[in-house]
């Protein structure tokens, strides 16, 4: 038994330390918010904070991250102003990246909530889109940046 | 929207209850019939095909028969529904429709999401039906306060008196409107009065999505559920030589492990452990059915294919005979290549599927219904009303998940599991098994006047066939419509047109990618257009506009001269960049994009900065803002695939195996996108293709013009650097 602390609540759950993160929270804990992609840190779709930065749940493993304040998509409020953002700009399409870049573009407005065009792009390059959303994610991450500031 | 696993039945019940009052639709010899739920539920000779329906507390469900897989069809259908409905739209929602012959595409004939079809395919029936139910509405309240129904109208939601302001909500009206008949004529409005339609409203499906709510096949559980992978062989056609069943058995949490037709499957308590005991299986595999396939030979294959024959799918006028010496004043000719492309979508396959002794249940992704409920019926022998296909939402869909081989996959290995399982491909494996864009070859010739007039154009595709395996009733005379799709029907008015199509044959899997043939020869036209109207001393968009003359050009015409103008064409360039145009028509939709782009040619880097999109799919936009997204990821696609995607081939097999071996593009490279919405056509085309095909040429027409270097193959980054 290990214990994970994830959106503020403890879990327990019975998974090998080798385990990774993205496998528990969506097979053990049910928090299928947070998605598989390519599970090599090439794509960005399973990103949660751990202690508040943004990492690739595919390849941390669960031993890792123990006593570590875990938050997924479903930890950020619901009117978070990036959330909100993202429903401003209409960014989704098919939608399954967007958990991904939603954690990335948080963890970077709360490092710099005053990004530039290029800070933007440099956090946000390892969020693979397929739908092309990415002239959306730019204005969503601007509009909450000035929501922020 | 919440997904539930109904059966068709209990779906049917789900959508009465509560409902006051449902509409349902029927395509008959003699055109739609309208039917309220009850008499559609007692009369077993109609299927009918959509369903709205309204609560005693007001909520209207639109019940849609297409697959949701980023397009915003779960949006656009619900608006021309509840528009003719006038509907509260605070109030719509939607719920995705069971498997079944009732919600089949009724163009089609299956029920099938693909071919930028959705929309124009089911404008009229959603109409008909949210039109039929206003009007028993209306009728119900002016029997309610006994006065002419002249006198009453709908207005969001609710009916109204004018002359005594009176209100009625279709919540309280719903009861007596099932009373009554269903009109089979009903009114529907005109463009003028539409509230709904050709308003950039918000997507239904946004909110879900962005709070990680939004159930994709990946996310499905059911009780009991198992996971599922595959060890799949690396070359086409390879046999298992030997494995070690009893390694993988032992690796932990493994449940089964058992041979199916694509490999040896896993079963396992997660998909790590799944996945862990595919190593410990350490398969040997034989050489497959073509170990000498790879890059080098299947490209050889190409160039050998453009000095074959092969049947003719137009040929107007006489071709060759104004390529005879002094026949034009310009004559030229050009070979390209376009490489195969996997579709990538973010969500990789998968699909969960439940077989009993009288019972399949299949959760998943798909574009297919139809064909996911035949698989099914073949492989468990049930019947398809036994067989209960419950589509999520689609991390993206591009046309791989037209293909249905993932979800026969996942009901072969729960029936020899006996469990419900869920399969789910690596990436890898998404990658490598996927069915490709295939390839393609071409060489076209033409001929120019010396008035600037194409007066000649001969084009030869090598391409294999995607319909004959997918859809062999879609051959038309022995020829690929996507084979020749552009071509054929392009709109530059040519006198002498010949087109021919060689067919090729290789063990590599084929699908359909977002705008399938368009995607090929959106390209090579136009490319070659650009080609022309250099070698005859012409602007490219001048020349383009030339021969786009008569009254019926006008759309075309129209929109290369939009995107030129509002991208500044002909007005000295941005120091270091260049333009390129190109215009295409597919789908029943036109698109003229301009691109802006700088090379780097030390490097054999493309930057391109900014690209104006100008489309025309008809006389209503059903929501504009879903429209321009979908040109911007159209855009950003074919981009992508442009500049960088291709699959590589070596021993038999695909090498190309995850984001860093194939190079999709990231938001480091997104240019600035400006869509333009025309409306000067009359007849309705799709939306989720047509966007793709101009961006390639645009690019390379404008590399062209950065750089004097004609790049004929793609992807054009690397052969860009090749030729440093
Ligand atoms: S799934 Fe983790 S980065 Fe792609
Ligand atoms: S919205 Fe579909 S992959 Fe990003």
């Amino acid at each position: 038994m290990i214990s994970l602390k994830v959106n503020g609540k403890t879990y327990r759950v019975d998974v090998p330390p080798g385990r990774m993160l993205l496998w528990v929270i969506r097979e053990k804990l049910g928090l299928t918010g947070t998605k598989f992609g390519c599970g090599m840190a090439q794509c960005g779709a399973c990103t949660v904070h751990v202690n508040g930065r943004a990492v690739r749940s595919c390849v941390t493993p669960v031993s890792s991250v123990l006593g570590k304040e875990i938050v997924t998509i479903e930890g950020i409020p619901k009117d978070h102003p990036v959330k909100q953002a993202w429903i401003a700009e209409q960014v989704p399409q098919c939608g399954y990246c967007q958990p991904g870049q939603i954690m990335q573009a948080t963890a970077l407005l709360a490092s710099n909530p005053a990004p530039t065009e290029a800070d933007i792009v440099k956090a946000m390059n390892g969020n693979l889109c397929r739908c092309g959303t990415y002239p959306y994610i730019k204005r969503a991450i601007l509009r909450a940046s000035r929501r922020m500031r | 929207m919440k997904m539930k696993g109904l059966t068709r039945r209990e779906f049917i019940k789900y959508s009465l209850a509560g409902a006051g009052f449902a509409i349902a639709l029927t395509i008959t010899p003699n055109g739609y019939r309208i039917l309220k739920a009850e008499e559609a539920e007692a009369d077993s000779r109609f299927h009918p095909n959509l369903w709205i329906s309204i609560a005693e507390d007001g909520r209207v469900t639109i019940i849609i028969n297409k697959s949701e897989m980023g397009q915003g069809v779960s949006t656009a259908l619900p608006m021309t529904a509840a528009d003719e409905l006038d509907a509260n739209w605070r109030l719509v929602s939607f719920v995705e429709a069971p498997a079944g012959p009732e919600y089949r595409d009724p163009v089609m004939g299956l029920q099938l999401t693909g071919g930028s079809s959705s929309v124009k395919d089911m404008y009229k029936p959603f109409r008909m039906a949210g039109a039929a139910a206003r009007t028993m509405l209306i009728s119900a309240a002016a029997r309610t306060w006994s006065v002419p129904e002249g006198e009453c109208e709908a207005v969001s939601g609710t009916v109204r008196q004018a002359k005594t302001g009176r209100v009625l909500t279709y919540g309280e009206l719903v009861k007596k409107a099932s009373a009554l008949p269903v009109p089979q004529k009903p009114a529907l409005k005109k463009t003028s009065q539409f509230t709904f339609i050709g308003r950039p409203l918000a997507r239904l499906d946004i909110p879900d999505k962005v709070n990680g709510a939004a159930v994709f096949g990946m996310d499905i559980s059911v009780p009991g559920m198992l996971y599922a992978g595959i060890a799949r062989p690396p070359a086409y056609g390879a046999k298992p030589l030997s494995y070690n069943r009893e390694a993988a058995l032992k690796s932990p949490g493994v449940v089964k492990v058992f041979p199916v037709p694509h490999g040896i499957a896993v079963v396992a308590d997660g998909i790590e452990d799944v996945w862990k005991a595919i190593r410990a299986l350490n398969v040997k595999w034989d050489k497959g059915a073509s170990p000498e396939l790879d890059n080098k030979t299947l490209r050889k294959s190409f160039i050998e294919g453009l000095d074959k024959r092969g049947p003719v799918a137009l040929d107007r006028g006489d071709a060759a005979k104004a390529f005879l010496p002094g026949a034009a004043h310009v004559r030229i000719e050009a070979a390209y290549m376009l490489p195969y492309l996997a579709h990538v979508t973010m969500e990789p396959m998968d699909c969960t599927a439940h077989v009993r002794q009288d019972r399949c249940d299949i959760w998943v992704p798909t574009q297919n219904q139809t064909g996911v409920l035949q698989s099914a019926a073949r492989i468990t022998g049930l019947q398809t009303d036994r067989i209960h296909v419950h589509t999520t939402y689609l991390g993206g869909g591009f046309g791989r998940r037209g293909d249905f081989g993932y979800a026969t996959e996942a009901v072969q290995i729960s029936k020899l599991a006996g469990a419900p399982v869920k399969l789910i491909w690596s990436r890898p494996e998404d990658i490598k098994y996927d069915t490709f864009r295939p390839g393609q070859s071409c060489r076209i010739e033409g001929a120019v006047d010396s008035g600037g007039r194409l007066i000649s154009w001969s084009h030869k595709v090598v391409v294999p066939s995607i319909f004959e395996h997918f859809a062999p009733q879609m051959m038309k005379g022995g020829i690929d419509p996507a084979a020749v799709s552009g071509i054929v029907d392009m709109d530059y008015e040519i006198p002498n047109l010949h087109v021919e199509w060689v067919k090729l044959e290789n063990p590599i899997p084929i699908g359909f990618w977002r705008s399938v043939g368009n995607s090929h020869n959106g390209f090579t036209i136009e490319s070659f257009m650009d080609e022309l109207a250099h070698a005859a001393n012409r602007d490219p968009v001048e020349f383009r506009l030339a021969q786009l003359v008569k009254k019926r050009h006008l759309p075309a015409m129209r929109l290369i001269e939009t995107a030129a103008e509002k991208a500044g064409w002909g007005k000295p360039p941005k120091k270091g960049q260049a333009m390129g145009i190109a215009y295409h028509f597919s789908f029943g939709t036109r698109v003229a994009q301009v691109a802006e782009v700088s090379v780097d040619e030390k490097k054999g880097s493309i930057t391109v900065h900014k690209v104006v999109c100008a489309i025309d799919c008809g006389p209503v936009a059903v929501n504009p803002s879903i429209l321009t997204a979908q040109a911007t990821g159209g855009i950003i696609m074919g981009l992508s695939a442009a500049l960088g995607e291709r699959i590589d081939f070596k021993n038999g097999g695909t090498i190309t195996s995850n984001f860093y071996n194939y190079r999709e593009l990231r938001i480091s490279h997104a240019p600035e996108i400006e869509v333009h919405i025309l409306k000067n056509q009359k007849t309705m085309g799709g939306v989720g293709e047509p966007p793709l095909p101009p961006i390639a040429p645009a690019v390379a027409n404008a590399v062209f013009a950065a750089t004097g270097k004609r790049i004929r193959n793609l992807p054009l980054e690397p052969e860009l650097k090749g030729r440093l």
